[in-house]
C-alpha cells in the first residue's frame, strides 16, 4: 500500500511464527493503527465510516431475511409478511433492511457532496472517487432489485418500468428486457433473478468497497484546506483520534436510523406497497423510492424514451468524468468564493429535481391540480427539465469555465497552519503559494 | 454564501411541505384520533375487542383476514383474549382440512393455530357475489389506504389508515341527500362515498347502522363507535407487532444515548492535546 512503514514489532514467538508467514498483523498496525490522517478531517469525513457500517448492516439482516423469504410470485408477498409476523424479531430485519436502504442513500449522498465540495475527486484521488462512483451505481442497481422482492403493487410496477427502459436501446433493447425478464413480461423468473442478484452484488460491493479504501490509503485522505499533507506536523495516527471520531458519529447516526426503524417505519416506502402485485391493476401513479427521485426527473425530462434513457444514465456517468471537467487546481470549496455558491446552486437543484421526479408530469409544480394544457403552466415536468437542463450545465460549462475564471483565495501554507490559524486568529495570514 | 445556504435550506423545507400525488376528487379522512398514536401510544384492549366483534359480525360477511390466524387474538400487543376464549372462537367456525387418509378433504372445527377462513374460495366467486366488486383483503387495510397525503403531514400524523377506513364507514352520503347530478352519474348498485380512496362510487352499501352489534361490555353501539373500534382493530391487524415495536425503540435509543455521550466525552479527552 502506500509508502508509510508500519512499525510493527510482534511480541510473542507466536505472533513472530505467524507474521513470517501472513504479516496481516503488520498491515492493521499500518494501516487501521498507526496510518497517517489529516488532523482537520470534520464531521463530513465520519460518513465513510458509517457506509461501511450500513453496508455491514444491510448484509447481516439480509442474509437472515433470506432465511425466512420465498421468492414466488404466489408466495412472495405472503412470506414478507410472515417475516413480519412469525418470525421472532422478523419485523425488526425487515423495518431495519428497509429502512437502512435509505439511510444507506442518506449517507452516501452526503458523502458524495462532501467529496464535491472539498474536491476530494481531483488528482491524485481520480481513481478513487471512480470506484466511488461505481460503487454507488451498484448500489442502486441493488436496492431496485431489493424493492421488486416484498412483490407488492408499486414493486410490480416499479420493476415494469425500470426494465421496460432498457427496450429503449437500439438493436439489442427488445433483447436485453427480455433477458432481464426472463420471458415477455415481469413474472416469476424476474423475481427470482433479481433475489438472485440482489444477494449477490452487496459482496460485489464489499470488494469493490475493498478497493476503495486501498484507493484511498495509497494517496491518503483529501481534507477541508485540500492542501495536502506536507509534515509529519500535519497528521495524527487513525487511531486512536478518529476511531473514537467515527465511532461518536456513528452510533449518532444508528439513532437518527433507529428513530425510523422503531417509530416511523413505513414513512420512506410506499403505502401500496402493502397491496399485493396484481398485473391487470395498474397504480394512479407509479413513483421510484425517493433516492431514485431526481434521476426519475430527468429520465421524463426528454420527451423521446431512448433520449430520456441516455440522459438519466449520462447524469449518473458524468461523474466519472468529473475530475477532468473541473479545471481548478484548487480543491476545496473553502477557497473557491464562486464556486462555493455554484455548489449550493448545484445542491438546491437536485432536491429540486427530486420534487419534479415526485408528482405527475403535467400537474401545477407542487400541487395535485392537473394544468391547463392550452396555457403555459410551470408544471412538474417543465421543473424537471429546467432542473435538468441545469445540473448538465453544472458539469459541462459551470466547472470547466470557473477553473479558468475564478480567483481563488489564498491557501493556507500547510494544514498545521490553518488547524493553528482558526484557534488563534492573531497568527492568521500566512498566505503561501 | 449564507444566503445560498439558509436559500437551500428554506427551499428544502418549503418543497418538503408539499407532497404525493391524490387520487381525483378524494376527500381526505377525518382526523379522529386513537391510543396507539404516537410513539408512547398503544393499543385500547378493549376497543380491539369490541372491533374484533364489529369485524366478525359484519366485515368478514364479505372481507377476508387471510394474514391473520385465532391464535394471534391471545398474543401479547392484541385484543388479548384469553386462550379458551381463542379456542372457543376458533371452533365456532368449520375449516376445510386434508386430505384425509382415503384421500377425501373433510371439514372440521377450527384450531387457535388456522387463518380466518375467507367468505370466498376465489377473487370470482367474490366478485360474482358482489355485484363485481371485490371486497379487498383487510388484513394490511390500513397500511395500504392512506387518509391523507402531504410529506410534512404524513411525517407528522401517520398516512391515516385507521382514519381512511373510519371515514369510508361513517362517510357515506345517503342517497336520499344526493345532488340531482350525482343521481344522473350514480352507477348500479354504487353508492356514493366521498372518502372512497377509488373514485367515489362505492360497490359496498352502508355496512354499519345504529345497534348493529351489541358490545359485551355493554358500550352502547352506534355507528361511530362500531366504526372507531373496527379501525383500531385494522389498525392492529396491519402491524401487530407495534406495542414491540415502540418499546425495543425506547431501549435501543436509551442504549444508543448513553453509549454516544460516552463516545464524545472519549473522543473530547483523546482530542484534548490535538492542535
Amino acid at each position: 500500500m502506500s509508502g508509510h512503514a508500519s512499525n510493527y514489532q510482534p511480541k510473542s514467538a507466536f505472533a513472530k511464527w505467524f507474521h513470517e508467514r501472513l504479516p496481516i498483523m503488520d498491515m492493521v498496525q499500518g494501516q487501521v493503527l498507526d496510518f497517517p490522517t489529516p488532523k482537520n478531517l470534520n464531521y463530513f469525513w465520519t460518513f465513510g465510516g458509517i457506509l461501511a457500517v450500513m453496508l455491514l448492516i444491510q448484509i447481516v439482516t439480509g442474509v437472515v431475511l433470506a432465511m425466512h423469504y420465498t421468492p414466488h410470485v404466489d408466495m412472495a408477498f405472503d412470506s414478507v409478511e410472515h417475516i413480519m409476523r412469525d418470525v421472532n424479531s422478523g419485523w425488526m430485519l425487515r423495518y431495519m433492511h428497509a429502512n437502512g436502504a435509505s439511510m444507506f442513500f442518506i449517507a452516501v449522498y452526503i458523502h458524495m457532496f462532501r467529496g464535491m465540495y472539498y474536491g476530494s475527486y481531483k488528482a491524485p484521488r481520480e481513481v478513487l472517487w471512480m470506484i466511488g462512483v461505481l460503487i454507488y451505481l451498484i448500489m442502486m442497481a441493488t436496492a431496485f432489485m431489493g424493492y421488486v422482492l416484498p412483490w407488492g403493487q408499486m414493486s410490480f410496477w416499479g420493476a415494469k418500468v425500470i426494465t421496460n427502459l432498457f427496450s429503449a436501446i437500439p438493436f439489442f433493447g427488445d433483447s436485453i428486457t427480455t433477458l432481464l425478464w426472463g420471458g415477455y413480461s415481469v413474472d416469476n423468473p424476474t423475481l427470482n433473478r433479481f433475489f438472485s442478484l440482489h444477494y449477490l452484488l452487496p459482496f460485489v460491493l464489499a470488494g469493490l468497497v475493498i478497493l476503495h479504501i486501498w484507493a484511498l490509503h495509497v494517496v491518503g485522505n483529501n481534507n477541508p484546506t485540500g492542501v495536502s499533507v506536507k509534515s509529519a506536523q500535519d497528521t495524527i495516527p487513525f487511531s486512536p483520534y478518529y476511531t473514537v471520531k467515527d465511532a461518536f458519529a456513528i452510533v449518532v447516526f444508528l439513532m437518527f436510523y433507529a428513530a425510523w426503524v422503531f417509530f416511523s417505519p413505513n414513512y420512506l416506502g410506499h403505502a401500496i406497497n402493502y397491496q399485493e402485485a396484481n398485473p391487470l391493476v395498474t397504480p394512479a401513479h407509479i413513483v421510484p423510492e425517493w433516492y431514485y427521485l431526481p434521476f426519475y426527473a430527468i429520465l421524463r425530462a426528454i420527451p423521446d424514451k431512448l433520449g430520456g434513457v441516455i440522459a438519466m444514465f449520462g447524469s449518473i456517468l458524468i461523474l466519472f468524468a468529473l475530475p477532468w471537467l473541473d479545471t481548478s487546481k484548487v480543491r476545496s470549496g473553502n477557497y473557491r468564493p464562486i464556486f462555493k455558491q455554484f455548489f449550493w446552486l448545484f445542491v438546491i437543484n437536485c432536491i429540486i429535481l427530486g420534487f419534479a421526479g415526485s408528482g405527475a408530469p403535467d400537474n401545477y409544480f407542487l400541487s395535485h391540480e392537473a394544468a391547463n394544457p392550452d396555457k403555459w403552466a410551470l408544471t412538474y415536468k417543465l421543473v424537471g427539465q429546467i432542473c435538468t437542463a441545469y445540473y448538465f450545465l453544472h458539469f459541462l460549462v459551470i466547472l470547466p469555465l470557473l477553473g479558468l475564471l475564478e480567483t481563488p483565495k489564498p491557501l493556507p501554507a500547510s494544514i498545521s497552519d490553518a488547524v493553528l490559524a482558526r484557534s488563534n486568529p492573531s497568527t492568521a495570514h500566512v498566505p503561501a503559494e | 454564501m449564507n444566503v445560498l445556504k439558509t436559500l437551500a435550506i428554506a427551499a428544502a423545507g418549503l418543497v418538503l411541505s408539499f407532497g404525493a400525488a391524490q387520487a381525483e376528487g378524494q376527500k381526505t379522512a377525518k382526523d379522529i384520533s386513537y391510543s396507539f398514536e404516537w410513539p408512547f401510544g398503544h393499543f385500547d384492549r378493549e376497543q380491539l375487542q369490541r372491533g374484533y366483534k364489529v369485524y366478525k359480525e359484519v366485515c368478514s360477511n364479505c372481507h377476508a383476514m387471510h394474514q391473520m390466524s385465532f391464535r394471534n387474538l391471545s398474543q401479547p400487543g392484541g385484543p388479548e383474549f384469553s386462550d379458551e376464549q381463542v379456542k372457543a372462537l376458533a371452533a365456532g367456525y368449520q375449516v376445510q382440512d386434508g386430505p384425509n387418509e382415503t384421500g377425501d378433504m373433510f371439514e372440521r372445527p377450527g384450531l387457535p393455530s388456522d387463518r380466518f377462513p375467507s367468505p370466498f374460495p376465489n377473487e370470482q366467486a367474490s366478485r360474482a357475489a358482489n355485484g363485481g366488486a371485490y371486497p379487498p383483503d383487510l388484513s394490511l387495510i390500513t397500511k395500504s389506504r392512506p387518509g391523507w397525503y402531504g410529506t410534512i403531514n404524513q411525517l407528522i400524523n401517520g398516512i391515516g389508515g385507521p382514519q381512511y377506513v373510519y371515514s369510508v364507514l361513517t362517510g357515506y352520503t345517503p342517497d336520499d341527500q344526493l345532488t340531482e347530478e350525482l343521481k344522473k352519474e350514480q352507477p348500479e348498485g354504487k353508492y356514493h362515498n366521498p372518502y372512497f380512496a377509488n373514485g367515489h362510487w362505492i360497490g359496498m352499501p352502508p355496512p354499519l347502522s345504529d345497534g348493529a352489534v351489541t358490545f359485551d361490555d355493554g358500550t352502547p353501539s352506534t355507528v361511530d363507535q362500531m366504526a372507531r373500534d373496527v379501525s383500531a382493530f385494522l389498525a392492529w391487524t396491519a402491524e401487530p407487532k407495534m406495542e414491540q415495536r415502540k418499546r425495543t425503540g425506547f431501549m435501543v435509543m436509551i442504549f444508543l444515548g448513553i453509549l454516544a455521550s460516552l463516545l464524545y466525552l472519549v473522543k473530547k479527552k483523546v482530542w484534548a492535546d490535538v492542535h
